[in-house]
């Protein structure tokens, strides 16, 4: 595999559990251990621990830490209380989208803005050059990176298999979206701890030291091990988001387009009453109306869609599929595609090109899978 | 780990073929089901159609991959595997037996010739 890549430090750990490793977003990351499906299906009835330290973590803190917050995000950090957590996009100038992140509003002036792993590079360069067009010095800005590990234990029995080993927490009184800092977890102090993730069920994201991660991993892994705890890699992260309609950049999100089309603008604040980059095309948008809409679709006739595949009506392409895949939970072939805003209601019949052939196919309701557990 | 039973013969693209009188049975191998990870979709030709050797007759689909089959010998496919338009997962579970993809009528018996042997291939899938 190319020497280029970088490992987290659970790699060596990964192999002895017999994960197959493949690139992703320039690492050498786990796609599976035991199955996609049946790590899917542990996650959705149980519980799976996901390494994601490959995620990046960008240190924000100072008096001026909210205004730069304000000026790359389209969501409002304003609203955002001390020990809560906020989805927001960064966007350019022409309303598209940089990345998508997560800010983590750790003290009075302290956040982190948790990005994804290919954009950490982009995203540290973008922020830094609008930090330097907006002249804002009393601030400090730290690529933290390198030193945090992350894991994500998710599904309906998260908690179950975390509190006791987190004795000093009171993890049923963590609301979806907040967080706890310095929580020991295992004789392990965690940077921080937030009920969040990228799965679509309840569960917990764990920011550790990166010399702590080793332990930790292991530990939880034998904790939950009777609850049907598996470890879980990127395949079924991937299946797992998409069933629950959470954007992946490269797929849902990127540079070709905007977050309204992709249905998050309740993380566009268009009136959050300071500029942000991208706002005034944003707002343009919006006054115009939407030409295309992000949707769900479920094939009548059998077939996979996937990435790129062309969607048609009556014999002629009008869109794209973004993510495509057999649905683990639901046992049936979906996407979610890019069509105009004419072809987007329920119901409506459209075509999936698989393979030179006009495959039929419906738009359906998203997300295509709640959970019944999820707080 | 491997698993390359030794009657059967193999193409460099995965596939294997059991052949019985005039008749190929073909399917992929074990290594090629161990590579993809769960089967979800199988992709198969119509009854009676003629295929060329090396010629693309389907697609196996797993969760995250697309992956295209290749007849290893020509002839006119006689029969597929209706099951696994239903339980592709089939093909996890037994790729050797009930997993298998279709049935061929030989036109060149001795194309077989051009294939690797069981041997042959576990070197080949150690190459990487």
């Amino acid at each position: 595999m190319n020497e280029s890549l970088k490992r987290t430090p659970l790699y060596e750990l990964h192999l002895k559990l017999g994960a197959r490793m493949v690139p992703f977003g320039g690492w050498e990351m786990p796609v599976q251990y035991s199955g996609v499906i049946e790590e899917h299906r542990a996650v959705r009835q149980a519980a799976g621990l996901f390494d994601v330290s490959h995620m990046g973590e960008f240190e924000v803190r100072g008096p001026q830490a909210l205004d730069l917050i304000q000026l790359i995000s389209t969501n409002d950090a304003a609203k955002l209380a001390v020990g809560r957590v906020q989805y927001a996009l960064m966007c350019y100038e022409n309303g598209t989208v940089v990345d998508d992140i997560l800010i983590y509003r750790l003290g009075e002036h302290r956040y982190w803005l948790v990005v994804n792993a290919g954009n950490t590079r982009k995203d540290w360069e973008w922020i830094n050059a609008a930090r330097e067009r907006a002249g804002l010095t009393n601030l400090e800005l730290i690529d933290r990176s390198d030193e945090i590990a992350l894991l994500a234990l998710q599904g309906p029995l998260a908690e179950e298999i975390l509190q006791p080993l987190a004795p000093g927490a009171v993890l049923s009184q963590m609301a979806p979206f907040s967080l706890s800092t310095g929580v020991t977890v295992a004789g392990v102090q965690s940077l921080v701890i937030s009920r969040t993730g990228y799965t679509g069920e309840d569960g917990f994201e764990i920011y550790v030291k990166a010399e702590d991660v080793a332990g930790l991993w292991e530990v939880l892994l034998e904790a939950g091990e009777e609850k049907g705890l598996l470890p879980c890699g990127l395949g079924a992260r991937d299946t797992l988001r998409f069933e629950a309609r959470l954007p992946l950049y490269g797929h849902e999100i990127g540079e070709q387009h905007n977050p309204l089309e992709a249905g998050l603008g309740f993380a566009v604040k268009l009136k959050k009453g300071v500029d942000f980059i991208g706002r005034e095309a944003l707002a343009r948008l919006k006054e115009q109306g939407l030409t295309r809409k992000l949707v769900g679709i479920e094939m009548i006739d059998r077939g996979i869609p996937r990435q790129g595949y062309p969607v048609a009506v009556g014999g002629e392409v009008v869109g794209e599929v973004t993510t495509g895949s057999f649905s683990p939970t639901l046992e049936k072939n979906i996407a979610l595609a890019y069509v105009p805003v004419a072809h987007s209601a329920v119901g409506t019949e459209v075509e999936v090109i698989i393979r030179g052939r006009a495959l039929k196919a419906r738009v359906v309701e998203t997300p295509f899978y709640r959970s019944p557990h999820k707080r | 780990m491997a698993n390359v039973p030794a009657d059967l013969k193999y193409s460099k693209e995965h596939e294997w073929i059991r052949v019985e009188g005039n008749i190929g049975v073909v399917g992929i191998t074990w290594f090629a089901q161990d590579q993809l990870g769960d089967v979800v979709f199988v992709e198969m030709p119509e009854v009676g159609r003629e295929l060329k050797q090396n010629e693309q007759f389907g697609v196996v689909e797993s969760v995250k991959t697309v992956s295209d089959l290749y007849c290893p010998v020509s002839g006119k496919v006689v029969e597929i595997n209706t099951a696994l338009e239903n339980s592709p997962e089939l093909i996890n579970q037994d790729p050797y037996g009930e997993g298998w993809i279709l049935k061929i009528e030989l036109a060149d018996p001795s194309e077989l010739d051009s294939l690797l042997d069981a041997a042959a291939y576990e070197a080949f899938t150690k190459e990487g």
